[in-house]
């Protein structure tokens, strides 16, 4: 063993020395190099994954753990209370499902909608398709807020020309349904829809154009070529779209507050937490008022249980995310 | 009679096209085009809510809510300034970061697939009502601030800064960077779909072109500069502009509250559209700079 070694030494000082000093040399600032990089991604891991443990830590403490100064990181007194108080607060159980059932749909409406259109703007070619593309970098572009006082107005008091009120005598209150939010998915115009038409074009496009051709040739039609050939081709970055549609769907509050104000969710229950535990505490011991540092314990300990699903899913499909937005070669 | 035939077969083509983007056409025209009129509209009038008359009346007033909106309210001025010096300094940062960051993820070494998924956490933990969450957590950072009083040692940030400003080189520039370091972590959170953007761009870069320019001669140094970055310059333009979109609509953003806010508690629909209206124009011309800056560098390779 030690022969061995003390051969490669000999035989590693005798290559150095013909390469007059540039191999160790080079071995030394591979290292070094190597050293720094651990140092580096290890202190940026840590700054992503602080705040995260920062609150589950929270998460396990009682209240007056919060205020003594040598309880930084172990709670002294473990507890799952505040899980409890906060699944009671908000009915977890109940918002999960609505969440949960909402995000699913809205995904799903959302990716058949960017897959039809992403297929046609990648392999067909008609009049104006430079100008609908660029409709498309324009929902990109403008930010929701500009249109939705209007699109408000629009289902508060909706109406198809005038049709429905010939027919009904006045116009259709939307606002509280699920309606207008599943019309905007399917159309396009949902949650960050344009980027999902954006990347699932760029995928189509990569996909060679012989197997399409071969699929004419055997008698396919436009529909059953995208439908038996195209589609298994894509799965990848349809399943990356529809993670990425179901999480942004899950945490987001603007298109919540604005379309579903009838049904709760998480992303609109959990800002709600301090006042309800003031509430709680009002009612169970008749007076006082919950200390801000204990609210701020418990919209840890909801944001805990929020991202909980989420980072379950993503432990599970991570090289969904990943992989196949690395085989689209986006380029504008 | 060959050739009617494949005029035949275009137009079939053509029409199978817009039937594929038909759905896209009617949320365009619908929920997009008619919705921007009205708001537009809407900016320029009082709007009053009347349910009798087919919903709400609009009675042009000409640019009174844009008046309003810069010169009597007293917040939207300095929300919309604040919100756009941010951006300035956020977004070539945030590039700069996550280009860099997948750079080191492209590389090859121990437990790179762990790293990687940490490193797109972000996507999840930065979307939504989370930030604005997270950013109103005081009680972290105040946990920080009793640990920062009570054990005496100097801080290392605050020790380089007092060292940097002496030599009075830059102050001003030096200000600067205090400020991305400082809201490091908001940076790291805001890229994770950047950093998935760059190393798509970074896999398509053909292996052979660094073999043949390390035979030749060129030092990781130089072949960064020659190859990497000119290859992937289509992809950081793409990063340009998602980056600045997702920073304006990001849900703490002050602006975006207020306009929300005006909408549905003060129901006042008029002064809401003018100032989303000054918002979306802001943000139009801040990527049409941005991108003309960043289109002149971009090669394209083919």
């Amino acid at each position: 063993m030690s022969k061995s070694l003390t051969s490669k030494w000999k035989r590693f000082i005798e290559r150095n020395r013909k390469s007059e000093g540039y191999l160790l040399k080079k071995i030394v600032a591979q290292k070094l190099y190597q050293i720094a990089r651990a140092i580096l991604i290890f202190g940026l891991c840590f700054l992503i994954l602080q705040p995260i443990l920062n609150k589950i830590s929270v998460s396990f403490m009682e209240e007056k753990d919060l205020y003594d100064p040598t309880i930084i990181v172990v709670p002294r007194n473990f507890t799952l209370n505040n899980y409890k108080l906060v699944s009671y607060l908000i009915s977890y159980w109940k918002v999960l499902r609505h969440t949960l059932g909402i995000s699913l749909i809205a995904a799903f409406a959302q990716l058949a909608c960017a897959t039809l259109v992403g297929y046609g703007f990648a392999r067909f070619k008609f009049p104006l398709k430079k100008f609908w593309f660029a409709c498309v970098i324009l929902v990109i572009v403008v930010p929701p807020q500009t249109i939705m006082s209007s699109l408000y107005l629009n289902f508060r008091f909706f109406d198809v020309f005038g049709i429905i009120k010939l027919i009904t005598g006045s116009t259709i209150n939307l606002q509280n349904s699920l309606i207008p939010y599943i019309l905007l998915c399917m159309t396009g115009m949902g949650l960050k829809s344009g980027l999902y038409i954006f990347l699932i074009r760029q995928y189509f496009r990569g996909i060679p154009k012989e197997l399409e051709e071969a699929a004419y040739v055997d008698g396919c039609g436009n529909l059953q070529t995208f439908i038996r050939i195209m589609l298994p081709d894509a799965t990848p970055i349809l399943t990356s779209c529809f993670l990425f549609a179901f999480v942004w769907q899950w945490t987001d509050s603007f298109y919540a507050r604005m379309f579903l104000k009838g049904t709760t969710l998480l992303a609109t229950e959990l800002p709600a937490i301090t006042s309800r535990l003031t509430e709680y505490i009002v009612s169970t011991t008749g007076s006082g008022k919950a200390s801000t540092a204990y609210g701020l314990a418990m919209i840890s300990t909801g944001m805990i249980m929020t991202i909980i699903p989420l980072l379950l899913i993503y432990v599970v499909a991570q090289k969904g995310f990943v992989e196949s937005l690395s085989q689209t070669g986006l380029k504008m | 009679m060959a050739k009617k035939k494949q005029k035949n077969l275009a137009r079939r083509k053509a029409i199978a096209g817009y039937l594929f983007i038909t759905p896209f056409i009617i949320g365009f025209l619908f929920f997009m085009v008619k919705p921007l009129c009205e708001s537009f509209m809407m900016s320029l009038s009082k709007v009053t809510v009347a349910a009798g008359q087919g919903g709400f009346k609009l009675d042009f007033w000409g640019i009174k809510n844009y008046k309003d909106a810069f010169l009597v309210d007293a917040e939207y001025t300095r929300f919309l300034t604040n919100e756009l010096t941010k951006m300035l300094t956020q977004v070539p940062a945030t590039i700069i970061i996550s280009f860099f960051m997948a750079l080191i993820l492209n590389q090859s070494f121990k437990g790179r697939t762990f790293v990687r998924a940490i490193f797109f956490l972000p996507v999840i933990l930065s979307s939504g009502v989370l930030v604005g969450l997270e950013y109103n957590n005081s009680l972290l950072a105040g946990m920080q601030d009793y640990i920062k009083e009570n054990t005496n040692s100097a801080q290392i940030t605050a020790t380089l800064e007092s060292i940097l400003s002496t030599t009075g080189f830059g102050n001003k520039y030096l200000e600067m960077v205090y400020s991305i370091v400082n809201s490091i972590y908001d940076v790291v959170i805001a890229s994770g779909i950047q950093i998935i953007i760059f190393l798509s761009g970074l896999q398509t870069i053909p292996k052979s072109m660094f073999e043949a320019a390390t035979i030749e001669g060129c030092t990781a140094w130089e072949s960064f500069w020659k190859i990497t970055l000119p290859m992937v310059s289509s992809v950081i333009l793409v990063n340009v502009i998602y980056t600045i979109v997702d920073f304006f609509t990001k849900s703490n953003s002050q602006v975006m509250t207020k306009i929300s806010d005006t909408m549905i508690q003060r129901m006042d629909y008029g002064f809401s559209s003018a100032m989303a209206w000054v918002y979306f124009l802001a943000v139009l011309l801040i990527i049409g700079v941005f991108s003309l800056i960043t289109s002149r560098w971009v090669y394209y390779y083919e």
